[in-house]
């Protein structure tokens, strides 16, 4: 009896002691793997601050704001960034005159006027437009719809900025579809069925009640689909091309921030050369751009969130 | 107001102001009928909009298959790459991906799920555990470019890895993680807290729980958000071209050390140089078709799992 008694609390003096040792290890271990996320976002931000600053102590700052951009002259290589910027601005903004009223256009039929079975089809449809890797639509915008425009506008360059443009737009359609479509059904049912009640159309509801129910929502939808669109890479790599002058035309070539980091690291920028450092310093103003798009985003959406 | 004044006066005047020939008063049948004409009208728009996507993801397949006939055949599946057009393959770029997978999956899986459940198990509410949180956000929305300038730095030219599968696959790792991070956390999220308590009433520590109950629980969460990580990182390509991957590579990759091409830099070098062989655009074509089935049976995957194996409680 008394052999028996002890080697059953040595089992469980043994069991407790594994299970103490996993217990204690295992937190620290999930801190250590948990904490590689922000070891990733201090590398990002250290990587471009290092590298930017180089380029900004070696450029001018009244040159980075010119127009000139040649990085790859030998002799005087000047920087400019604002063919770069308004590349990026214009390929947006035509992103966005296409994303933001099919997007919101989807997100009221979806969330008002939808029957269920419309919705159970249209929806997962829209998603898989969100999956289509962004190679795919580079792809589809240079060797069909750039053809496709050319027959309208016959002046229009075989690179351009209009038709990436219009493909990035389709592009984001789903992610301002479906962020604004949750801001629209987090509206209380309440609400809409009072204005119902009252003898609202639900177009009415949608318009006068729901949207403005729901604008910091859709608006922070909006302001991520920007983020996206001015992040976003292989779409106008493929079809902006890489023209480094600087034009207001969008029917013609225009290098993007995004366009140029990829033209500038597949050709052979020599490190250490002010043309490598050009690449961060590219790279952090991006990476400013989005990262305040992504905050505004979070502050509009939760300081100007309506709670019932 | 002075419509609504007139209408109470007529309405005192006539008694039965349903069946009065005015036809402002009460029922204003024109303006309703225009009001739900309108209605109907925009009803009809928004679903055309709301179609439009889906009629631009119908041409754009139909259009690639179409460019693929011909060129999408066994040969072109089990071949080296070539400049000649004819007789190029892609085997080498499937390789390339499968090889970039097999450092992606284990990363990210390790990594995302472990955060996850420190975050959802470990950390109490407070200013480390919103920190990460925000920090996990703001990683997503930040454009794949960056994380190539991040991977070309770090990986490939602080630890050498130069433009190896390993770089690539850890350069993918860490763009992905945020979608494991945060489908595991879901996951965890909805285990019912009665199997937790349950499981500390036998006896069990926390650890164990976690191990022996919650994870098996979220598993399928867990494998789902699992699945469409891999499959976004399968379809990246900016970030490989960042880390410069050399554009014709003929050999096969056989190590984690070797130089190697993925089936998007593929598409991408091969669409750049249709100016110079216009037969490349087919090529590019056929694996766009290669690489939207593996990533649809890949999806299609991920819904089977999370219809047929999430427990309902």
């Amino acid at each position: 009896m008394e052999g028996n008694l002890n080697i059953r609390a040595m089992i469980h003096d043994n069991i407790a002691r594994k299970h103490n040792r996993a217990d204690r290890i295992m937190p620290v271990f999930l801190l250590l793997m948990a904490s590689v996320s922000i070891l990733t976002t201090l590398g990002i931000v250290f990587t471009l601050v290092f590298d930017a600053a180089i380029f900004f102590g070696r450029v001018p700052f009244r040159e980075i704001l010119s127009t000139d951009l040649a990085p790859l002259n030998a002799n005087n290589p000047t920087f400019g960034m604002l063919p770069l910027m308004v590349g990026t601005l214009f390929s947006s903004l035509i992103a966005m005159l296409v994303a933001v009223p099919v997007g919101l256009s989807a997100a009221v039929y979806l969330s008002q006027f939808a029957s269920t079975r419309n919705r159970a089809i249209l929806k997962p449809m829209l998603e898989v437009l969100a999956g289509v890797p962004t190679i795919v639509y580079g792809f589809f915008a240079y060797s069909f719809v750039t053809p496709l425009l050319m027959k309208l506008i016959p002046s229009l360059g075989s690179k351009n900025v209009l038709s990436p443009g219009i493909v990035m737009g389709i592009m984001i359609i789903p992610m301002v579809a479906s962020l604004s479509e949750d801001a629209m059904n987090a509206v209380p049912e309440a609400m809409r069925e009072g204005a119902l009640g009252m003898g609202s159309t639900k177009l009415e509801v949608a318009v006068k009640v729901v949207i403005p129910a729901a604008i910091s929502g859709i608006i922070a939808s909006i302001v991520l689909g920007i983020s996206r669109a001015i992040g976003e890479t292989m779409i106008v790599a493929i079809a902006s091309g890489s023209n480094k002058h600087f034009s207001l035309d969008i029917t013609q070539s225009m290098q993007t921030m995004t366009g140029y980091i990829v033209e500038f690291t597949s050709g052979d920028a020599g490190s250490g050369t002010t043309g490598y450092y050009s690449l961060y310093a590219v790279g952090l103003i991006l990476f400013l751009f989005t990262l305040g798009m992504n905050l505004v985003a979070q502050y509009v959406s939760r300081k100007y969130r309506e709670v019932y | 107001m002075a419509y609504e004044a007139e209408w109470f006066q007529k309405l005192s005047e006539e008694q039965n102001p349903l069946v009065s020939k005015q036809d402002y008063v009460v029922i204003d049948s024109e303006r309703i009928r225009r009001r739900v004409r309108k209605n109907n009208f925009l009803k009809q728009v928004f679903l055309l909009l709301t179609s439009l996507g889906i009629v631009v993801l119908g041409i754009l397949l139909y259009q690639i298959v179409v460019q693929s006939i011909g060129w999408l055949d066994w040969s072109f599946l089990v071949s080296r790459l070539s400049i000649n057009a004819d007789k190029a393959g892609i085997l080498g770029a499937i390789l390339g991906t499968v090889w970039l997978m097999l450092i992606v999956i284990p990363v990210t899986i390790v990594l995302g799920v472990s955060t996850a459940i420190y975050l959802e198990e470990y950390a109490r509410p407070g200013k480390l555990q919103s920190f990460i949180k925000t920090n996990l956000s703001n990683l997503a929305s930040v454009p794949s470019v960056i994380f190539g300038l991040l991977g070309l730095t770090v990986f490939s030219r602080l630890m050498g890895l130069g433009s190896s599968i390993l770089a690539g696959g850890l350069t993918l790792s860490l763009l992905v993680l945020p979608i494991v991070v945060v489908s595991s956390q879901e996951a965890i999220r909805a285990v019912p807290g009665f199997l937790r308590d349950a499981s500390y009433a036998m006896g069990a520590s926390r650890w164990i729980t976690i191990w022996k109950v919650v994870l098996p629980v979220a598993l399928p969460g867990i494998l789902t958000g699992s699945i469409l990580a891999v499959s976004r990182a399968i379809g990246e390509t900016a970030p490989l071209v960042v880390l410069g991957i050399p554009t014709l590579i003929l050999m096969y990759p056989t190590n984690i050390m070797s130089d190697f091409t993925a089936l998007p830099i593929q598409i991408y070098y091969w669409t750049l140089d249709t100016v110079l062989t216009k037969e490349y655009a087919n090529l590019a074509a056929a694996t766009i078709v290669v690489l939207l089935l593996v990533l649809f049976v890949m999806n299609s995957l991920a819904i089977v799992i999370r219809q047929k194996f999430q427990k309902k409680f």
